[in-house]
């Protein structure tokens, strides 16, 4: 199989471009299942069927949508911006089966681990609100530094770790009491982040300043930071954003954004062991399952590129909808 | 409502939420024409490309609200007092004595001169936020004087490099009568010559309904004679190159100070949570945010940015760390001062007016260092000889 990048210039070539993928991979399907990749520019969520590598439909949903997570029961849960809701999808049946309010312009979000509570970052308020999913209400709203975008909620549901992307800040929030208990300087435009499987560490990516920051949780001070280098690539067009860990802490994968790769990490190393390239603005990245596929989203190609994660090598770039910006994997 | 007034009302705001619990306080000085003919409500509503849309001190005042979070984070505070000057002389004494009364940087929104004699009467850093002119980067520049607003030749570069791109090599270039479309004129030369296209003919206009003088002033017969692929019109009034997109003999665009333009901002980019930035100036002012906009927000950022390097200071610091602090305009990629004249090297829009269509340096341009300084005096050229 060879890399083919396409970026076809209607809905028509599109399609032709899927149907023909459709055909290339018949038989040689790996994967089962479902990618669900959201758009900011298409009110509808594209699925992309994982055997065959290619686009087999859309959901309609809400407007300009970011943040796509699934939810401990299983639904896709997308933040859609321009609506200011959530929309709740079930995968069984491929249908919308309710909106929760998520207050102001909505960006990024987290559950709590029983699944009561939505934490989101209101990008135009520079506020984190706490929303009871059950029935949207908001619970508490906490202002932050402007721009607020990433939010991960730590294991035991104790502590929220918000990025305000103009701050340059990862402010620390104690949920209990939900107040800011630390305010931690990190890289410039702080973006996306993971935490290590033991919980110890919160890597961070820093648009502004082609690096990770790494966090102790612990003593909530930035113990380290990975800069990334890309051949060819000044250091200004190496723009982290997404991230994600495997499962047993060792590897890390995060998008560098306009440099158009996305670089494997050895995560005790601390150092890139592999860098692939992939479309253009490479934005959010997701693993599945097996671990075996890493599912890139390039915000400025329109595509996902699905990378084989033991050779480091791109297998195929997928044409989804305008300006993609995250995917969840459904098996 | 007095614009003094006003701005001394939003100086008093900024002073607020950041006066307590301060380790040390970063003191600023905005200094603005007053009168400034360039805020007459009746050229305000024109809004001309490239013209400011109100005072310097609403960006100002955005990025300073704005930056509250990072700096209470680091336990530091800048506080902004407005200033206006009706000469070079009172631009003088204003910033003499702004310093005196402790201002680490001064932030100017003058005239050429009037901003030379104020960044001359002191020794602290100035940050130069509404004077394009190239000479304040080359000949007349100054070691503590830093320019946002991006330079003439900036623009004209960004221009330029458009028209490559799209293969349009061909200009007719139409100029105003005022000294300033003279010096601007010589800066789309430069550029056109930098970036290989020709001009074609170079004619003067006149605003003027005269039928003794109807070749200079009627677009259909400016237009005619030559054949080209742009018209470039360079108008620092912009009455009449808002009148020139459609009334060209041959079905042409329009470049220059209308049609498409190059600015450091628009309220429509769509990139790198730029519509963020544009909706909090347009909710906390009540106007869409311009390019002249832009570059106080971006003073507003950069003293945030070096109260939060240094948060205890001394102003030594603050002044080191304005130099060599990189920082953050919402245009994707990472901005900084030109060590060779002061200039904040940027990305630049090219804009209809109604959308942002293009950005500059154009994909597939090339730069030994940074593809940022083709726009603008590189530093080989040595256009500024007070600098290292």
């Amino acid at each position: 199989m060879s890399t083919t990048r396409k970026r076809p210039a209607s809905r028509a070539v599109r399609l032709a471009a899927a149907m023909l993928g459709g055909l290339c991979l018949a038989g040689a399907a790996l994967g089962q299942g479902t990618a669900y990749v959201s758009s900011e520019k298409d009110p509808a969520i594209t699925l992309i069927d994982l055997g065959t590598l290619t686009v087999k439909g859309t959901i309609a949903t809400c407007k300009r949508g970011r943040h796509i997570q699934l939810t401990a029961q299983g639904q896709i849960m997308l933040a859609c911006t321009e609506s200011n809701a959530a929309d709740v999808i079930d995968p069984a049946t491929g249908k919308s089966v309710r909106r929760i309010p998520l207050g102001d312009e909505p960006e990024a979000f987290d559950l709590s681990p029983d699944g009561r509570t939505i934490y989101v970052s209101n990008e135009d308020e520079g506020a984190v609100s706490f929303i009871d999913s059950a029935n949207g209400k908001v619970l508490k709203t906490i202002k932050v530094g402007q721009e607020p975008e990433g939010v991960k909620v730590s294991a035991d549901g104790g502590t929220l770790y918000v990025t305000s992307e103009v701050a340059s800040l990862v402010h620390v929030i104690d949920v209990a009491s939900a107040k800011v208990v630390k305010n931690v300087k990190v890289g410039k435009r702080p973006r996306r982040m993971a935490f290590t499987p033991d919980g110890k560490e919160l890597w961070v990516s820093n648009e502004l300043d082609a690096s990770v920051s790494i966090i102790d949780t612990a003593t909530r001070a930035v113990t380290g930071t990975l800069k990334f280098q890309v051949k060819g690539a000044r250091s200004e067009d190496i723009t982290p954003v997404g991230i994600q860990m495997s499962r047993d802490g060792k590897r890390a994968f995060v998008a560098l954004g306009r440099a158009n790769h996305v670089a494997f990490v050895d995560v005790p190393q601390r150092k890139v062991t592999d860098l692939v390239l992939v479309g253009k603005r490479a934005w959010n990245v997701t693993l599945d399952k097996a671990e075996a596929r890493l599912y890139v989203v390039n915000g400025l190609s329109d595509d996902v590129t699905v990378v084989d994660v033991a050779a480091a090598k791109p297998i195929k770039s997928i044409p989804v909808g305008r300006v993609p910006y995250g995917l969840v994997v459904v098996e | 409502m007095n614009r003094t007034a006003r701005c001394a009302a939003s100086a008093l705001l900024a002073l607020g939420p950041v006066a307590f619990a301060a380790a040390a306080t970063l003191k600023a000085t905005l200094l603005v024409p007053d009168p400034d003919a360039r805020m007459d409500r009746s050229r305000l509503e024109r809004h001309y490309l490239g013209h400011p849309g109100g005072p310097a001190g609403d960006g100002l005042q955005v990025a300073l609200e704005e930056g509250q979070f990072e700096l209470q984070a680091v336990d530091a505070a800048v506080e902004l007092e407005t200033k206006t000057a009706d000469s070079a002389a009172a631009a003088r004494s204003a910033a003499q004595a702004a310093e005196k009364a402790g201002a680490a940087v001064l932030v100017t929104d003058l005239p050429a001169d009037w901003t030379l004699a104020a960044a001359d009467a002191v020794k602290v850093p100035v940050l130069n936020v509404g004077e394009a002119a190239d000479r304040l980067r080359e000949q007349d520049c100054r070691s503590q004087l830093f320019h946002i607003l991006p330079s003439e030749r900036m623009r004209a570069d960004a221009l330029a490099q458009t028209l490559v791109s799209r293969k349009w090599t061909k200009v007719l270039l139409l100029v105003g009568p005022s000294p300033q479309d003279q010096l601007r004129a010589a800066a789309a030369q430069a550029s056109l010559k930098r970036y290989g296209l020709q001009v074609v003919a170079s004619k003067s206009f006149k605003l003027s309904g005269d039928p003794r003088e109807r070749d200079l002033a009627n677009p259909l017969l400016l237009t005619a004679g030559s054949t080209y692929d742009a018209v470039w019109v360079v108008d620092s009034d912009g009455e009449f190159a808002r009148g020139l997109p459609y009334r060209t003999v041959l079905p042409r665009p329009v470049v220059g100070d209308a049609g498409l333009v190059a600015l450091a901002w628009h309220a429509q980019f769509e990139r790198y949570g730029a519509p963020q930035v544009s909706r909090r100036f347009a909710k906390a002012v009540g106007r869409p945010m311009t390019a002249n906009d832009w570059a106080a927000w971006m003073a507003g950022k950069a003293l945030v940015a070096v109260a939060t390097a240094a948060p205890k200071g001394p102003a030594a610091a603050w002044a080191k760390a304005l130099g060599a602090t990189p920082l953050d305009g919402s245009k994707g990629t990472s901005l900084s001062f030109r060590p060779w004249d002061g200039q904040l090297r940027q990305t630049l829009l090219l804009t209809d007016g109604q959308g942002v269509i293009s950005q500059a340096p154009v994909e597939g341009l090339l730069h030994p260092s940074n593809v940022l300084d083709t726009l603008g005096a590189d530093a080989p050229e040595k256009k500024c000889k007070t600098m290292p």
